[in-house]
């Protein structure tokens, strides 16, 4: 098997792909919580990802990925037996796991898959777990079967309704209804930002996991910080997990935004059948 | 040409070395300076008055027998003058370019009393560029001691101690956690200042040594240095991580668009090369008015950088005054002759955002100069209610790098300062055995020169470790 050799590629739900990759020493090390840097070409840009699954014996890492950006339309291109040019890990603090209690998780879009990873870990360590599972719409959820499985309790949302509840409003009552002891919350900021709303006033202590903008994911650039309680913190090294009542979200959707025209610009070439180029 | 003894007339000024035009340069990123022809450097190598008592070895952290590369060069024997210096050292192009030669061998130079220094750097590049030209040859190594180091950051330190191991017939490999070798060659300084072919050619070289590099291993992650010594069958390690974490102001609004670590944006432009976006994946945004903060080298590069992809304005702000510019002159200059323009004794206080939470103003506060602190240089004091705003649409913050902390939090009993920086003694040796560091990650950010110096010492104090040990 060649290094960074993709193993299996399955396409999950509309333009959400898994890709399991030989990586032996990231597979070795890797733990819950944590990312990789993955390059696709010489002249590719260098893209976090959350790891969703790794095996030692195999030498392999899973990660889940949605195809929004050039760099994942291009990565979404390999097939079983191709290369990727380069993977860098794992990164980033491995997520606390140990007997909370009773855990909310709220997973959304293709972060279901490391959550799926992490709920496997905290019911390992005895944690009574209720698994909330979310999507723009149905046809974009997957794992729903592994989830439920794991969960001791189970929910569906997405945000026209077109399975389970509408939007995350109906969390109130649940959260009315039970006491928890920790929630852990994984996927678009706006969701993870709804989901502290929500929370808070329970005083539940809150983990998001955050994936700002980054570039070398070790701590060397500080394009990922983000205002936590008024502390710069790094995504990279002082996370990906922070504690969610104290993170300063609307900056965080401003500062995700910041290269929106030239990523439009960069997807939209690939799109054209273009190396990205435009035809030098 | 060939004269081996000294002219009796002493020419005082040095062979001046060609360059692009400002107005040229700066659309660019090609080289700035264009290197010696043969006749200049057989003409500059003259003007050395071999010196029975040489000054100038001296001043060489890496000590290159100097005269003697410079008989040989003005003898014609250009090949044995290359390994004179690589005898010392393996990155002879890359130094020739950005070592500060005017603090170092070129100051102790005694032409220096009466006019210019001999421009050692530039005779250095023009035998490095020649050897390159041609391609290199490999010096003979040791006989395999079947001894295994690992190297941890293919930097200047790294690459240095990786290149002098492996001649003593060790096995290397080199960590790196990037996934181009070269570390702050390659993220850090500009294609104009040293030209990114270079660092790859010196690092072919040093893998035609037999040094094995692995890219995108981040040590203390993917490995630990316990494991590389207990479980991976490494007999010595050597961290070579620098100074790379980027330091901020601390003042309101830097979290808002349009401002960059230089480390983030000197990282855009030479590591991911997004000056050529896109074709290159990773972008980046310059607008019409940028502000550098700070006054070194990496401001310089950062501000240059910026003209070269399309900054209307590029001005410099630096809290001091022009004396205390820790930046090499050269660079001060050639910055100002592309149209750089420098604003002393003034720090920034808040940057204003506009509704998209991209910076437009920024407000500054006048400085000046009060005694002398710790660093020797005057102390730059506010000046009450001197406040003053500037229209800005992209700010670097250039005030400097600390060491990277994930190897000190992953390796335990290694003793650090309270700066973070790794504590070694002069040979590089740290609290634990068989474990040396040296270059940033010992002494804070300094430059390629003195991590190439620490690299040396470490070799030697790795080499005599591994041969005394059973």
């Amino acid at each position: 098997m060649k290094m960074y050799e993709v193993v299996r590629a399955e396409e999950l739900a509309p333009k959400i792909k898994l890709f399991e990759v030989y990586a032996p020493e990231i597979a070795e090390k890797a733990r819950p919580g944590q990312f990789i840097i993955v390059i696709v070409g010489e002249k590719g840009e260098r893209v976090p990802l959350t790891i969703a699954g790794y095996d030692a014996k195999k030498g392999t890492v899973t990660f889940v990925f949605n195809e929004v950006g050039k760099t994942t339309k291009q990565l979404g291109t390999l097939k079983k037996g191709h290369c990727i040019w380069n993977i860098t890990g794992p990164l980033g603090n491995p997520s606390e796991i140990k007997n909370f209690g009773k855990v909310l998780c709220v997973a959304g879009g293709v972060m279901i898959a490391p959550m799926l990873l992490q709920v496997k870990a905290l019911r390992e360590a005895g944690n009574t777990v209720v698994t909330v599972m979310g999507a723009r719409i149905k046809e974009l959820l997957f794992f729903k079967d592994e989830m439920k499985a794991l969960s001791h309790k189970f929910y569906v949302a997405t945000d026209d309704g077109s399975e389970g509840y509408k939007g995350l409003d109906f969390l109130k009552d649940v959260l009315a209804a039970e006491k928890f002891d920790r929630c852990i919350a994984m996927g678009p900021v706006p969701m993870l930002q709804a989901v502290c709303e929500l929370t808070k006033p329970y005083g539940i202590p809150t983990i998001v996991t955050l994936m700002p903008i980054m570039v070398d994911g070790m701590g060397m650039c500080g394009v990922c910080r983000v205002s936590v309680g008024g502390q710069m913190k790094f995504g990279c090294v002082d996370g990906p997990e922070f504690d969610g009542h104290l993170v300063d979200f609307e900056q965080l959707i401003k500062r995700q935004r910041m290269f929106l025209p030239e990523e439009r610009l960069s997807a939209l070439l690939w799109e054209l059948g273009g190396c990205g180029c435009g035809g030098k | 040409m060939a004269e081996s003894k000294p002219q009796p007339k002493v020419k005082k000024k040095a062979v001046p070395i060609p360059k692009q035009p400002p107005e040229v340069r700066k659309h660019n990123f090609n080289e700035v300076a264009l290197g010696y022809t043969e006749e200049q450097a057989l003409e500059e190598a003259s003007r050395c008055l071999q010196c029975p008592k040489p000054q100038c070895i001296s001043g060489c952290p890496v000590e290159i027998d100097i005269p003697a590369f410079i008989k040989l060069l003005r003898e014609g024997k250009y090949e044995e003058a290359i390994r004179k210096i690589k005898e010392k050292n393996s990155l002879p192009a890359i130094c020739g370019r950005v070592c500060p030669q005017e603090e170092q061998c070129q100051k102790m130079c005694v032409l220096g009393k009466v006019g210019d220094p001999v421009s050692i750097g530039r005779l250095e590049r023009f035998l490095a560029d020649w050897e390159r030209a041609r391609g290199f040859t490999i010096p003979e190594k040791a006989p395999p001691t079947g001894k295994r180091v690992a190297v941890i950051g293919a930097g200047p330190a790294g690459l240095t101690v990786a290149a002098d191991l492996a001649k003593l017939g060790h096995e290397v490999v080199i960590f790196e956690a990037l996934h181009l070798p070269g570390g702050v060659l390659v993220y850090g300084i500009p294609e104009f200042r040293l030209p990114k072919s270079i660092v790859q050619a010196e690092v072919d070289y040093i893998k035609k040594l037999g040094v094995e590099l692995k890219l995108g291993y981040l040590i203390g992650r993917t490995y630990t240095i316990p494991e590389l010594l207990k479980e991976r069958g490494f007999d010595a390690v050597f961290i070579g991580t620098g100074a790379g974490l980027p330091q901020f102001l601390g003042v309101p609004g830097e979290n808002l668009g349009g401002i960059y670590s230089a480390n983030e944006f000197l990282i855009r432009v030479n590591l991911m090369k997004s000056y050529a976006f896109p074709e290159y994946d990773t972008p980046i945004r310059i607008g019409k008015h940028v502000v550098v903060i700070g006054g070194g080298n990496v401001a310089m590069d950062s501000a240059r950088s910026a003209l070269r992809l399309g900054a209307e304005q590029v001005c410099i702000v630096y809290r001091r005054s022009r004396e205390e510019m820790p930046a090499r002159k050269e660079e001060i200059e050639n910055a100002e002759e592309e149209g750089i323009i420098c604003k002393f004794l003034a720090a920034p206080t808040r940057f204003i955002g506009d509704e998209k939470g991209w910076v437009k103003q920024m407000e500054c506060i006048c400085m000046e100069l009060g005694p002398p602190d710790e660093s020797g240089r005057r102390r730059p004091v506010p000046v009450k209610g001197s406040e003053f705003l500037m229209d800005v649409d992209t700010v670097i913050i250039a005030i400097g790098r600390t060491p990277n902390p994930i190897i000190q939090r992953t390796t335990e009993g290694l003793a650090v300062t309270k700066w973070g920086t790794i504590v070694a003694d002069e040979n590089g040796k740290t609290s634990l055995e068989g474990v040396y560091a040296g270059g940033d990650i010992v002494t804070g950010e300094a430059t390629v020169i003195s991590a190439m110096g620490a690299g040396k010492r470490a070799a030697r104090a790795i080499h005599e470790y591994l041969m005394s040990k059973k």
